[in-house]
């Protein structure tokens, strides 16, 4: 191992761990020394230790919000894709569909989600409703410029060579709008957990966001901050595999490039 | 084999004002000659290309390609922008392979074709890199054998070496000449420069903005195979001039 990349290895994971590592020392420290009662700020022991006796019923309550989030993101793409498909391929559809578009996107979700509760009912539905509600934009807006961002010489082409319009979108327009997609894609999974959870405190039974919502009311701040962490967890996950998924599928932007 | 007769094109831009690119254009191109086009921005110049290749109808005037007339694209033709436009997410090879499967022809019959021309522009060995992997110059290579994979009987040229350096430009030109004497074939060489446009043609067609027109059109009479040496040749010196006054007669002088 040279220096540069021990030096690297510091800088990238010994110091990030260190400073977290020195953050929950610190924040445990202060919570014994000055005796903050645990429904203030528990500390991280408390919140360690309170989420392990949840271990089983948490189970249950991450499957559920998983889902739900799941739902909404998958939602996401089956609607947002095509409709980012037509708006780019006709200009009637686009001014008819992008201020509705625009419209939906700036009503609040969290306004929109009582409503939504009342017509659907109780159940995971409405909140993967909410999910893509609240997810559904950054794949419609990016898919779009994506499929719009194909060079016009590269269209010249396509139809000097006489291709079909259909083949010209799969084989030119399609692959181009890949990393556009992901980076709405990264964005809409991080949003689905949002809007699952804003969902679950509308009204439910079930799920990590119903967790904190109860525990709240019974001041049982440590159970709350157990589920945040979950949340974090499992959004963080969800990232990464879009990221992993986004690496498979277009290994061409990681090649380096030469200087 | 190209015959433009009388050609005039003009837009509609978006406000709904006609504005003129090309007007009375006539030139007739033979067979496996090289004539570049040389002229300032907005002198319709890329419009020439798009009309030949049938991409854009004329408004005016008629074009023929050996004898038949264009009013749609046809399959003859290959393509060079200034920028390479390659498809990122393809290799070097399926780049090049990408103008015989838009064809609708079977790419497999082509892997042995389309690894000669890379062999033939030096390229040889790169064909599984990804184009942001090469220089710019090498990118366009990339560029170029897609367009000659096909082996069309015209090439049509938009200021293909307009983004390289001045170095690689130079070199670049060469290199196609090179290809051009192995594999016959009509080129319009679309470009800004002046030296350019002599030292590859044998005809250069000089042109004037707004709307485009052709001031004259020169008969390049230097010996081929061409060299960098012949911009150092009194006659060379004598064309660039005639071209430089022809471009900037209609101009008023600071």
């Amino acid at each position: 191992m040279t220096a540069r990349v021990a030096r690297r290895v510091v800088s990238d994971y010994l110091v990030p761990t260190a400073a977290l590592v020195g953050v929950l020392v610190l924040w445990e420290a202060a919570t014994r020394a000055f005796h903050i009662p645990n429904f203030i700020m528990p500390a991280p022991s408390a919140i360690v230790g309170e989420g392990w006796e949840w271990r089983y019923r948490f189970l249950d309550h991450t499957w559920v919000t998983l889902y739900e989030t799941l739902g909404g993101f998958a939602l996401s793409i089956l609607v947002g894709v095509p409709l980012a498909v037509l708006i780019v391929y006709s200009p009637v559809l686009k001014s008819a569909l992008y201020p509705l578009i625009v419209l939906a996107q700036s009503v609040p979700k969290i306004a929109v989600a009582p409503v939504l509760l009342l017509i659907l009912g109780h159940g995971e539905i409405p909140k993967v409703i909410v999910a893509f509600l609240v997810a559904f934009f950054p794949v419609v807006v990016d898919t779009a410029t994506g499929l719009a961002a194909t060079p016009p010489e590269l269209l010249d082409l396509s139809r000097s060579y006489r291709a079909s319009a259909f083949k010209t979108f799969v084989k030119v327009r399609l692959p181009m709008a890949l990393p556009f997609f992901f980076a709405g894609a990264k964005v809409a999974i991080t949003l689905s957990v949002i809007g699952a959870v804003v969902g679950e405190f509308v009204g439910s039974d079930k799920g990590l966001g119903y967790v904190i919502l109860s525990a709240t009311s019974y001041w049982k701040t440590e159970l709350a901050f157990s589920s945040m962490i979950l949340l974090s967890v499992m959004a963080i996950l969800l990232f990464g595999a879009v990221s992993l998924v986004e690496r498979l599928v277009c290994p061409w932007l990681a090649a380096e490039s030469e200087d | 084999m190209i015959r433009l007769d009388h050609v005039a094109k003009t837009y509609r831009t978006r406000r709904g004002d006609l504005v003129p690119a090309l007007e009375d254009v006539s030139l007739d191109v033979g067979e496996n000659e090289f004539v570049s086009v040389v002229g300032t921005s907005g002198c319709g110049k890329s419009t020439l290309l798009k009309l030949v290749a049938g991409l854009t109808p004329a408004t005016r005037g008629s074009i023929h390609v050996r004898d038949q007339i264009v009013r749609e694209p046809f399959t003859d033709v290959g393509f060079v922008f200034q920028q390479p436009v390659l498809l990122p997410w393809r290799s070097v090879l399926d780049n090049v392979l990408f103008s015989v499967e838009m064809l609708g022809l079977e790419p497999r019959h082509y892997r042995k074709p389309a690894l000669d021309l890379l062999e033939l522009t030096g390229l040889g060995g790169f064909e599984t890199k990804y184009p942001r992997e090469l220089s710019g110059g090498m990118q366009q290579r990339v560029a170029i054998c897609r367009a000659l994979l096909p082996d069309p009987g015209l090439l049509l040229m938009d200021e293909p070496f307009g983004a390289l350096d001045a170095m690689t430009r130079e070199e670049m030109g060469l290199e196609l000449l090179r290809i051009w004497e192995e594999r016959r074939k009509t080129i319009i060489f679309v470009t800004h420069s002046i030296p350019e446009a002599i030292l590859l043609a044998d005809r250069v067609v000089v042109m004037t903005p707004r709307p485009g027109r052709i001031a004259r059109v020169l008969g390049i009479d230097l010996p081929r195979p061409r060299t960098m040496d012949l911009e150092f040749v009194p006659r060379f010196k004598a064309y660039s001039d005639d071209v430089r006054n022809l471009i900037f007669s209609g101009r008023k002088r600071p």
